[in-house]
């Protein structure tokens, strides 16, 4: 039995406008010491699926799922206060902002200890030793005396590292890092990212890594999961990803990488990921996508599929029957919107 | 090289004091220390480093919103140092323009696109409204943008078509060089790769010199034709994109360019490992700024600061490069 179970997980907001699906029908397995990563552009619906599953929206929030089932737990029917008891020991959650996510009126010290006392408890004594032992393992120099430091006299990376520290204070089982090493340097996110990869092998973690970096997926990740307007659009292992990618929005994302660029001009994906009042009908990327046709404008592809699209692609040729272009007809779309 | 040399740089260097407070003991940043690099006519200059290493810093002197503490810095055949009128200063800001990192913060949100992409011809020149009018339109064009959306107010656009509005706002002067600070940044790969395309067709069309300032090297490498690594306000390496790429040679260089993730899970990866951060610009390291972090230091390192000499292809700042230690 895998760790993660979730089956067509759904979020609706009420909003002004009228009723916005932010995620649709995602699923997502993860096996005990598996890494995953999730991609897409902002507005995919990446972090709102990991924070339905955290309980963490707020109540205008509509969650739906067919399945939702931690370690055999469901989590969908669960009281807040059973929820409460998983969450933060069993799986916990690592945010973009270091900087916003620590409490500024508390020292590190405190705040890394009110986890191990909510969840394990413990004399004093005891969660200070286990809190410098934390501190040591994500690598702070002199954890001894960085425990009594406020969170604005650290530097982002080492405010990471704390938040790291406090997640992993007890033991859990399932990380999920939203966006872990956006706002730092690439020297220190190589820092981070080595770092959460020996603590996922080391304690057997199972690892969701939340990204639009295409770089940090490929040299963390084992399986990909790419999501488009909340809706998974494909999931393969992260060699056959980069390699053979199969739906049209990853095949575009990886071709609108400057590094694989063979000119100098890039190829783009024209416009926008769609919002609450531009939503298409039929696929949702289709007013974006270069192989559209009109069944793609008029039926929604088929969610019980690998690929979610009418004509997936086979090195970069859509298959299926699909009538006519083929990706070397097409020309390449500019800039603009 | 044929191309017009539009901006020289020589020694540029900016301090800045602080203030001693109840408890702390006053001193002197400095943010940046010693820059010399020029710019020419349709060339794009990338400076890169970690947050802190003066990057902005150097695009602020340039823009002329601060001056510098000490160096030359000459703008199309002018000294900034001899400006001294208002006219002088006119005609120098008209050169240069900048294009800012987020383009929900540099856009004020209560003026229309028409206007905010008017103002610097309002300002500037004595052109008459229906002239600005006309000057707007064809500029919005030219960066992709509709007609019928010079009335809309900035939170009515994307990220992405925030930034053309903001590249277009500096282009209003027809400047020579434009300061890019970290312009695609805040944007997602596909919208980070049409700002991108623009960019590169503006430069062509207009002859701009881009001073094209990120932490991205994947993008840098897509852009650049010459590259300026900093660290701790101070050039390290110097040289052409592929002098760079395909044989760093400083230390920090090497170091910044094996953690800069690749798009390719195949790679090996065999990463130079930094230990520690940047350190504080008011209390930097003797000797090398770059030492205490770097593997190939040694006790010359720690007492004598290296200077840029020129080795096979780019200049270097290091002792270990000059010594052929490594």
């Amino acid at each position: 039995m895998s760790l993660l179970d979730i089956k067509n997980l759904s979020v609706e907001f009420q909003t002004a406008h009228g009723l916005f699906r932010a995620v649709d029908g995602v699923d997502l397995e993860i096996d005990q010491g598996e890494m995953v990563a999730i991609v897409g552009e902002s507005g995919s619906g990446k972090s709102v699926s990991m924070l339905a599953l955290m309980g963490l929206l707020p109540w205008t929030a509509n969650i739906t799922a067919d399945r939702m089932l931690f370690d055999g737990i469901d989590l969908l029917s669960i009281s807040k206060k059973e929820r409460r008891q998983i969450i933060g020991k069993d799986i916990s959650m690592i945010f973009q902002e270091p900087m916003t996510s620590l409490n500024p009126c508390f020292t590190v010290g405190y705040q890394i200890m009110e986890v191990i006392k909510e969840h394990l408890g413990g004399t004093k004594k005891e969660l200070e030793k286990r809190a410098i032992e934390l501190l040591g393992l994500v690598g702070i120099p002199a954890p001894e005396t960085r425990l009594r430091a406020f969170p604005h006299q650290m530097s982002g990376g080492m405010n990471q590292r704390v938040m790291i520290a406090m997640m992993i204070a007890c033991n859990p089982r399932l990380l999920i890092a939203d966006e872990p090493t956006t706002a730092l340097d690439v020297t220190i996110q190589a820092q981070i990212l080595e770092l959460l990869g020996e603590l996922q092998k080391e304690k057997g973690m199972a690892l969701v890594l939340i990204t639009h970096d295409m770089g940090v997926v490929a040299e963390t990740a084992e399986v990909v999961n790419v999501q488009y307007a909340g809706q998974q659009v494909e999931r393969q292992d992260v060699v056959g990803l980069f390699d053979k990618p199969q739906h049209p929005y990853t095949y575009a994302l990886l071709n609108a990488l400057p590094e694989r660029a063979t000119s100098k001009r890039l190829p783009s994906i024209p416009g926008v990921v769609p919002g609450l009042l531009d939503r298409p009908t039929g696929c949702l990327f289709n007013p974006r996508c270069q192989f559209a046709t009109d069944k793609c404008r008029k039926e929604a592809p088929d969610h019980a599929s690998k690929v979610l699209c009418h004509y997936p692609l086979v090195d970069g040729k859509p298959t299926n029957n699909h009538p006519g272009v083929s990706a070397s007809d097409v020309s390449v779309s500019g800039g603009a919107v | 090289m044929g191309a017009e040399t539009v901006l020289k740089a020589d020694n540029l260097k900016r301090y800045y004091e602080v203030k001693g407070g109840m408890f702390s003991k006053g001193g002197t940043v400095k943010a940046l220390d010693g820059a010399t690099f020029k710019l020419e006519a349709g060339k794009t200059l990338a400076v890169v480093g970690e947050s802190g290493c003066g990057k902005s810093t150097l695009a602020r002197l340039v823009t002329l919103i601060e001056k510098p503490t000490q160096g030359e810095l000459v703008l199309g055949g002018m000294d900034i140092a001899s400006a001294h009128s208002k006219e002088d200063m006119i005609t120098l800001r008209q050169m240069v323009q900048i294009v800012f990192q987020d383009p929900y913060g540099s856009l004020n949100p209560r003026q229309k696109i028409s206007d905010i992409l008017a103002e610097p011809l309002k300002i500037n020149t004595k052109m008459s409204a229906s002239e600005r009018r006309e000057e707007v339109l064809s500029m919005m064009s030219r960066v992709g943008l509709r007609p019928e959306q010079a009335d809309r107010y900035p939170h009515m656009f994307s990220g992405g078509q925030r930034q053309r509005i903001a590249v277009a706002r500096a282009l209003m002067l027809r400047p020579k060089i434009v300061i890019l600070d970290e312009p695609v940044s805040a944007l997602d790969v596909s919208i980070q790769a049409q700002v991108l395309n623009l960019l590169t067709d503006l430069q062509e069309e207009m002859d701009l010199a881009y001073l094209f300032i990120s932490h991205d090297l994947s993008v840098v490498k897509h852009i650049a034709d010459d590259v300026l690594v900093m660290y701790l306000g101070q050039p390290v390496e110097h040289g052409t994109r592929d002098e760079i790429f395909s044989n760093p040679q400083h230390p920090y260089t090497r170091a910044l360019l094996s953690a800069t993730p690749v798009a390719d899970p195949n790679r090996k990866k065999d990463r130079i490992k930094l230990v520690g951060e940047l350190p504080s610009p008011l209390n930097p390291p003797s000797g090398c700024s770059f030492h205490p972090r770097c593997p190939l230091a040694n006790d010359r390192c720690e007492a004598e600061r290296p200077v840029l000499a020129s080795t096979s292809s780019a200049l270097v700042s290091c002792h270990a490069v000059e010594e052929g230690r490594s």
